[in-house]
């Protein structure tokens, strides 16, 4: 039972990993896509054409990547949690039915139109079918993300005498306080991701002195949209998720935060240290009194239970991956905001294209947001623990009962080997469409 | 209100064979008889710009039987949890296959991913027949054992095979000779639709030798077909009692043979829409045919204590199927005004067709 349950967390963090390198790219590059294609519409200079073509290019990779990768999320749902699809089926099936119904046909739909059709349609029906294909990703984070939210904070739902759950409010599956917050938050780190790429690879053709021009507005467009949606990362979004848990999972946040005892007259805030989970302290612990309470509750004293409030068996069972996960998570949003900053202040002082040290740092910060990106969906999910639907029902209870633990080690190790390949050619066919750069194609 | 979503989900998924069927069957034609290079290209990319928005009718079809029945999908998704995943790792290497294989220009690039593509089509089409005929064969729900339950009565777990390979075992597996049959006639019953497609959406040298390739798998078809019906017969003799029952159901297989017959006259057809037509009958008829022949039935038990699963008894409650109607028909008129935009701005032969240029 332990390793059926063990396995089958396993492959499902796993393949929502990988999964999710992708989206956070298609959510975020295809608003700039639209970005691009809307200036090429009213300057009606090519560049702009090009470049919102190049990136359709590294797009449609990694769009199929994408779709691939998430058609066994889905069915994973019914594989590996049966029980759990039995009971919330009914519930959640609907956010999933409809990400289906909604989003992924208008996606896929004019996505074909997209990328054959630019000469068929003429200019402005081409940005509208652009702008579709934003709009359908963005649903689609619109609908997993109700479904999350109604993991993390269920709602609308009743549960009957015979065990069972069933739906009893549509809508308020859709006014789930925690579901705003977290579709903010996490579509604002989508475009920091997106972002960030569109700068690295500027700053790259700039650094090998190709492509010079595009590789100009690649960097300027980057630095402008990475430093206003990480910004808007952290403020207001990423604090609102974070008074959320506070308030509606104090056990997570109390783990997250590092608050191995509560501190009467207000908690101070957690900078840097190792959970010690021996002698429940943190370890070389740098930390700034009060601040905690200030930002959670705007009140300097007010107090804020620690882990020595709660029973075992309501604390995640990861402390210190929470911990650590939240840490890099809010360090990572500290730094992009430094650097966009920085960037962008040399930028309008006409001096970024020259300094060579802020150039490559911007190239080679291209992975971190994609860990900042995961590292908060662990936050999220880790957080959730011991509950697979929070305060209802126990990770433990939602698996299926008849697939064995072989059974999906051998299944595991299969997605492995397979994603594996898909990551490598992800990189070769990304880095090929970089290495022929943006140019016109000359028909 | 099961009856609606059934109903819908039946056409979800009869609509998803239809389109990603023929991109299983393109990719079988391509495997066999597709030997130029340009042919290879176009026949590839007749199945390329499609198969995206093809596979969300499978998506959107989980998402749905997952809604409206979640302890069938619950069920059934555990059940056949090997082919299930093997299922789906086909997929990913299909579409890996149709979208790479133009991104670098030496040969044994593309012949490795236009096998990818070709060997996995060839391999889905064989899956989901055998999977359709584990449905309709039924299982050990509850896992049963001398009269012991293994699970709770609506779980079971199927081995691939069982030694024996028979339907009639107690605990038969996944495959059998049953399934195989009806696997068989998926893959020929695609192969012929894909040839349909091919000859429709492309310009490609093969198109007149396919006609005769046509013609010859019916005659297989029309004989696997016979042959499918006998031993089901054998294996379940009421199985033919719900069209005994309720006459009007016989359109179904009318449909399908309909189909059947019109693709011998394959050669004569004047438009090559024609061909495609009487092959969409046949799948359609072929889906339609199982699923009226069970209903309401899901997913019938092989021991004899255990109820069937039915659309009655794994429904989810009746609001939420309610308010699920109320999107549905939206989502629904909205996808097929999708459809009609993309099929017209896609029309006619696509051998022409470039990135970016028309
Ligand atoms: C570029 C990525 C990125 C960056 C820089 C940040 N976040 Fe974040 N965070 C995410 C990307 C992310 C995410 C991947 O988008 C999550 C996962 C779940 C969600 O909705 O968003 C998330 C979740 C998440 C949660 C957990 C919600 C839950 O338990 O469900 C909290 C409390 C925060 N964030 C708070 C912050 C704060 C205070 C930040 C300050 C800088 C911050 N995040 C930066
Ligand atoms: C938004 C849609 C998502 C849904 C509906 C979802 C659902 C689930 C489910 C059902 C499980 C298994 C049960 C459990 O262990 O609690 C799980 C676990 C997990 N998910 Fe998510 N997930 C989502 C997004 C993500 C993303 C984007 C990531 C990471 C990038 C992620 C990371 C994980 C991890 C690491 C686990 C294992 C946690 C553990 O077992 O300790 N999830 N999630
Ligand atoms: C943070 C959570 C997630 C977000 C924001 C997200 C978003 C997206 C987006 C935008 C796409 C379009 C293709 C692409 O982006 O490359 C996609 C594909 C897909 N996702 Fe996710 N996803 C998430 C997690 C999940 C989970 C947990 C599931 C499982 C139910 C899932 C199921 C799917 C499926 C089935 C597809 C393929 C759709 C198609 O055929 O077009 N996703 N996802």
């Amino acid at each position: 039972m332990e390793d059926m349950i063990f396995y089958d967390r396993l492959q499902f963090a796993f393949t929502i990993t990988f999964h999710y390198i992708f989206p956070q790219l298609t959510m975020g590059l295809s608003l700039i896509i639209v970005y691009f294609k809307w200036k090429y519409l009213r300057s009606q200079v090519e560049k702009y054409n090009d470049a919102a073509k190049f990136f359709m290019k590294i797009f449609a990779v990694n769009f199929t990547i994408g779709v691939v990768t998430g058609i066994p999320m889905e069915f994973q749902f019914g594989t590996n949690w049966a029980n759990f699809s039995e009971l919330t089926g009914g519930i959640i099936g609907q956010t999933l039915a409809m990400e289906g119904m909604f989003s992924f046909f208008l996606e896929s739909s004019f996505l074909v139109l997209f990328i054959f059709g630019e000469k068929l349609m003429g200019q402005k029906l081409h940005f509208l079918t652009g702008f579709l294909v934003f709009l359908g990703s963005w649903a689609s984070g619109w609908f997993i993300l109700a479904t999350n939210a109604w993991m993390q904070h269920p709602v609308g739902y009743e549960v009957l005498d015979n065990g069972k759950y069933i739906l009893n409010n549509f809508s308020a599956i859709f006014a789930n306080p925690w579901l705003i917050p977290a579709f903010l938050h996490n579509q604002m780190a989508s475009l920091v991701t997106s972002s960030f790429v569109v700068a690295s690879i500027g700053a790259f053709y700039i650094l090998r002195q190709k492509n010079i021009e595009y590789g100009k507005l690649f960097l300027k467009t980057g630095v402008i949209f990475g430093l206003v949606s990480s910004l808007l990362v952290a403020f207001p979004t990423g604090d609102w998720n974070a008074k959320n848990v506070a308030k509606h999972q104090p056990p997570s946040f109390a783990a997250m935060e590092g608050i191995f005892q509560t501190e009467e007259a207000g908690a101070e805030i957690v900078l840097i240290g190792q959970p010690n989970m021996v002698e429940k302290k943190i370890d070389n612990k740098i930390a700034v009194p009060n601040i905690l309470s200030f930002l959670t509750y705007q009140k300097w004293d007010k107090q804020i239970p620690g882990m020595d409030q709660f029973k075992k068996e309501d604390l995640p069972d990861n402390i210190p991956a929470l911990y650590y996960a939240y840490h890099i998570m809010v360090g990572l949003g500290t730094i992009f905001i430094a650097l966009m900053a920085l960037s962008l202040f040399f930028l309008w002082k006409k001096k970024l294209y020259n300094i060579t040290f802020l150039l490559w740092t911007i190239m080679f910060m291209v992975p971190f947001p994609y860990i900042a990106n995961l590292t908060g969906w662990y936050v999220a999910e880790l957080g959730r623990q011991p509950y697979l639907v929070y305060g209802l029902l126990r990770t433990s209870e939602g698996i299926s009962p008849t697939v064995s633990s072989g059974n999906t080690l051998f299944t595991l190790l299969g997605f492995v080997g397979l994603y594996m390949l898909l990551g490598l050619l992800f990189l070769v066919l990304v880095g090929k469409t970089i290495h022929q750069g943006p140019k016109p194609q000359t028909h | 209100m099961e009856v609606f979503w059934f109903i819908i989900i039946a056409i979800v998924l009869a609509v998803f064979f239809i389109l990603d069927g023929y991109d299983f069957g393109t990719g079988i034609i391509h495997l066999f008889f597709a030997k130029t290079e340009k042919d290879k290209e176009v026949i590839a990319k007749s199945a390329g710009l499609f198969w995206d928005s093809n596979e969300v009718w499978l998506v959107a079809g989980g998402g749905m039987l997952f809604m409206a029945f979640p302890t069938f999908y619950a069920s059934v998704f555990s059940g056949f949890y090997l082919p299930l995943i093997i299922v789906l790792w086909l997929i990913v290497f299909r579409a890996v296959g149709l979208e790479f294989r133009s991104q670098f220009h030496y040969q044994m690039w593309k012949d490795i991913w236009d096998k990818a593509f070709g060997i996995s089509s060839l391999l889905l089409a064989l899956f989901f027949g055998i999977a359709l005929g584990n449905i309709v064969r039924g299982v050990n729900l509850g896992g049963l054992e001398n009269g012991v339950y293994a699970y709770e009565k609506y779980f079971f777990f199927l081995p691939l095979w069982d030694r024996s390979f028979s339907p009639l075992s107690a605990h038969p597996g996944v495959i059998d000779w049953f399934t195989i049959i009806i696997g068989l006639i998926s893959v020929v019953t695609l192969a012929i639709h894909g040839a349909n497609w091919v000859i429709l959406k492309t310009n490609s040298s093969i198109n007149e030798k396919l006609k005769g390739v046509i013609f010859n798998l019916n005659i297989a078809l029309l004989v696997l077909t016979i042959l499918s019906l006998g031993v089901w017969q054998m294996i379940n003799p009421d199985s033919l009692n719900n069209f005994i029952d309720k006459p009007y159901l016989i359109v179904f297989p009318i449909l399908y043979f309909t189909g059947l017959t019109g693709l011998f006259f394959i050669k004569r057809f004047k438009k090559e829409i024609n061909g495609f037509i009487f092959s969409t009958l046949l799948v359609l008829g072929g889906i339609t045919s199982s699923l009226a022949s069970m209903f309401p039935v899901l997913l019938p038990s092989v021991n004899n204590s255990e109820d069937a699963l039915t659309i009655y008894n794994t429904s989810a409650h009746e609001y939420g199927l309610s308010v699920a109607m109320g999107w549905g028909i939206v989502g629904f008129i909205l996808l097929f005004v999708y459809m009609i935009i993309q099929k017209r701005m896609m029309g006619g032969k696509i051998d022409g067709m470039n990135y970016g240029h028309p």
